[in-house]
């Protein structure tokens, strides 16, 4: 006998058909078979028929949406014996808390049963940035009446996952994760540049394949005042370490930073120091370390009176084809060490 | 200007004892039989930098890995004329010289001949003659990088001089023209830019180095002609190899749809200076080389990632400003699991880009039963992590160590998109 498959459907009071905004705030709660939108969702989705449906108030899950997630998933293991093998929520369309809710309960099911949980809700939605990461979302229109096509999409999807696919933003109809994903295309990349161009030439619709990220540009910090009595410390993206490389600091795509210490030190030398960035050629600043990671003069202001100390121990890393993100993470996790040790100011050089 | 290509095909490479003084020769079926013995000799002699030449030929397929890849370069040779960009030229298809030894500048990169790593290769798919160069010691990294470049041009023309004789496999004509004045096709104008940073980050123009002398109009028949040679130390994935100027995918497809869908305006070579006013100063010429052409449109191409994503960001804003249409062809480093951003730089003006891929992806590459060209030091290369040679030789490596791999010509098929 075929198993029959057990879909749970997640929907706010309203799609519930338990109230409006003045039953916003009941607890979850089981109610068996499809409800809402389900009843729309069992039409189309043939086999898949729903086993129960979840209905929670908006403002129940509102504030913290992981701990109702939580109790959502114990009222499914309550009702669903042998757990749910998909789990789908929504459509929220831009309903905020509505969609807060789908893509917690969703994420928590996913982590709980390793099963696929689909959601839909407006590329406006404010739950698209907390949960487009970890979470399928199929993109909907911003009001009910996209409600079929929404429903459509998720069935595809579901069944997509369901049966061991993958899913492309562009064919599926999902807003992506956001995650870059190399494949093999039809067409060369010069064809296709000439082809997107004659395109864009002619004003017809084109998609570009990568679309500018919306960089977080940084302030510059206001000017150290009293440079006599601060504490200045080094940190370099130019790869200048103790010679032998200690920490084995990748020439590319560098996984981690050095602490280093330079307490009596008065200036780097070739036999004590070297870069290992393979972004440049090392001749220079294999012959004189100094040159990018400015001990020597530093040493000179501290011993003018011209800063207060300069700090035992510098940072170094390889800026050479290393990610945005992990530059970021090492950034914080430095900052914090010298923010720790009261350093003032930094001078940071890069090559 | 106007220049004849006439391409014999190479079916298979031997290395031969037999093949004379020319150092090679082609039979009637195709086969390139090169004589090991003269070839290393006349590359000795020509350099006292160079203390040892290993020949050795590798074939698709072969369970090989060439490691510490410096360059590529298909095998032509003037056969008539004596100007750049005009005569008849000789090209050997279906072959390449690669050269590789120890390491320059840890941007050097790998090749193999079989498994999931040749996917990301277009040299995994030619018989390959590889030099294996060993430099005298003590030699600095520019004379090492210098003495191995030559030796990969001339061992190439060697071969082209030996074997383009007799009555070629195919020929073809690049004769480019502008279309005359008041025809209503869209003009299209190429960008294209060369690494020129210096500190082994240098491109050779017509015998110069890349950093004077550019921006400026080139003729698609001068680039063809050997016209734009690789001396960079870059990384393997988006160095563009002298293979990859010879074979400019740009340029064959805007000369292939030139007067019937579009009018190929004209290609303006650009650089990649390594300061900003020097970068302002190039991209501002540039520009005015696209509007004095009378272009519509432009055609970006890049070589490296980081520093050179500035200089492509500034062509892409003026050039949309000047009321040029853009699409620019790029890699990314979106980091392993690509959740990162991908380049060092943006503009809101770039809203058309063809991605070539993420060199940062990470992939299992299993051992191989012969490795040429260098060992034991592929986890220093770019690309590479300390931990990067697994057991039994198997390598863990980003796909920046693959040669060619996010080709930012867009010579190959790998895209990048999001998911």
């Amino acid at each position: 006998m075929p198993e029959v498959p057990r879909v749970v459907h997640v929907v706010n009071q309203f799609f519930g058909g338990l109230g409006g905004e003045e039953a916003a705030g009941i607890r979850p709660r089981f109610l068996a078979g499809a409800r809402g939108p389900g009843l729309l969702w069992e039409k189309l989705a043939g086999d898949l028929k729903i086993a129960g449906t979840i209905v929670v108030g908006d403002n129940f899950a509102a504030g913290n949406a992981d701990a109702a997630a939580e109790e959502v998933l114990a009222l499914i293991e309550e009702h669903v014996s042998g757990g749910p093998c998909l789990l789908v929520a929504g459509p929220a369309f831009l309903a905020g808390r509505y969609g807060m809710t789908c893509g917690a309960v969703c994420k928590a099911a996913a982590a709980r049963w390793g099963i696929p949980a689909v959601t839909a809700m407006s590329r406006g939605n404010p739950a698209v940035a907390e949960y487009r990461k970890s979470v399928v979302i199929v993109e909907t229109s911003g009001d009910v009446l996209g409600m079929s096509e929404a429903l459509e999409r998720m069935v595809r999807v579901s069944r997509r996952l369901l049966d061991g696919g993958d899913i492309l933003p562009e064919r599926d109809g999902t807003l992506a994760h956001g995650r870059r994903d190399n494949f093999l295309a039809e067409e060369t990349g010069a064809m296709r540049a000439i082809a997107m161009l004659m395109r864009k030439l002619n004003g017809e619709p084109f998609v570009t394949e990568y679309a500018m990220p919306a960089f977080d540009r940084v302030a510059p910090a206001p000017p150290v005042e009293a440079c006599g009595s601060i504490r200045l410390a080094l940190v370099t993206s130019g790869g200048i370490v103790p010679r032998g490389n200690p920490d084995r600091i990748e020439s590319a795509s560098a996984s981690r930073f050095g602490e280093y210490g330079i307490a009596g030190v008065d200036a780097l030398t070739p036999r004590d120091y070297q870069t290992v960035h393979g972004g440049y050629d090392p001749t220079h600043a294999n012959a004189d370390p100094n040159r990018v990671l400015p001990l020597d003069v530093a040493r000179e202001l501290e011993k003018e009176g011209r800063i207060g100390t300069l700090h035992d121990r510098y940072y170094a890393t390889v800026g050479n084809a290393t990610s945005v993100e992990r530059a970021r993470e090492f950034g914080l996790q430095i900052a914090g060490r010298l923010l720790a040790d009261g350093v003032q100011a930094v001078i940071l050089t890069s090559t | 200007m106007a220049i004849q290509l006439d391409q014999f095909h190479v079916v298979d490479v031997s290395l031969d004892g037999d093949a004379g003084a020319d150092a090679a020769v082609m039979t009637g079926d195709g086969v390139l039989k090169v004589g090991e013995e003269a070839l290393r000799s006349k590359l000795l002699a020509r350099d006292a930098r160079i203390a040892a030449v290993a020949i050795d030929v590798v074939r698709p397929g072969e369970p090989v890995r060439i490691a510490g890849v410096k360059d590529v370069v298909e095998p032509r040779c003037k056969l008539e004329g004596e100007e750049r960009g005009k005569g008849r030229l000789g090209v050997l298809k279906n072959v390449a010289v690669a050269t590789c030894g120890p390491i320059v500048g840890f941007q050097e990169g790998i090749i193999d001949m079989s498994g999931p790593g040749a996917e990301f290769t277009p040299f995994s798919g030619l018989p390959l003659l590889v030099l294996h160069i060993e430099p005298v010691s003590g030699i600095a990294p520019h004379a090492h990088e210098e003495a191995v470049r030559l030796a990969g041009l001339h061992a190439a023309d060697l071969l082209a001089r030996g074997a383009c004789g007799g009555k070629p496999d195919a020929t073809g004509i690049i004769d480019w023209q502008p279309l005359p004045p008041g025809q209503t096709l869209p003009r299209i104008a190429y960008v294209y830019m060369v690494l020129s940073q210096g500190l082994l980050h240098d491109t050779h123009v017509c015998g110069e180095n890349a950093r004077a002398g550019l921006p400026r109009l080139m003729d698609p028949a001068t680039v063809i002609d050997n016209g734009i040679v690789s001396g960079n130390c870059v990384s393997a994935c988006d160095k563009n190899t002298t293979y990859h100027h010879q074979n400019n995918p740009v340029i064959s497809e805007l000369l292939r749809g030139h007067g019937k869908t579009w009018d190929f305006a004209g290609i303006v070579l650009t650089n990649e200076p390594t300061r900003l006013a020097e970068k302002e100063a190039s991209a501002g010429r540039a520009i005015s080389l696209v509007r004095g052409l009378g272009a519509a449109a432009a055609v970006i191409t890049k070589e490296g990632f980081g520093n050179p994503d500035a200089d492509l960001m500034m062509l892409i804003s003026g050039l949309e400003r000047a009321g040029i249409k853009t699409v620019a062809i790029t890699d990314e480093y979106a980091g392993a699991e690509g959740w990162s951003q991908s380049l060092a730089d943006t503009t809101p003006e770039a809203d058309a880009i063809v991605s070539t891929g993420n060199a940062n992806m990470r992939v299992r590459l299993p051992a191989m039963e012969r490795t040429i060209g260098m060992s034991g030091e592929v986890s220093r290369l770019a690309g590479a992590y300390a931990n990067s040679v697994r057991e039994k030789g198997e390598l863990d490596v980003e796909l920046q160590l693959i040669m060619g791999a996010t080709n930012q010509l867009g010579f190959g098929r790998l895209r990048c998109r999001e998911v």
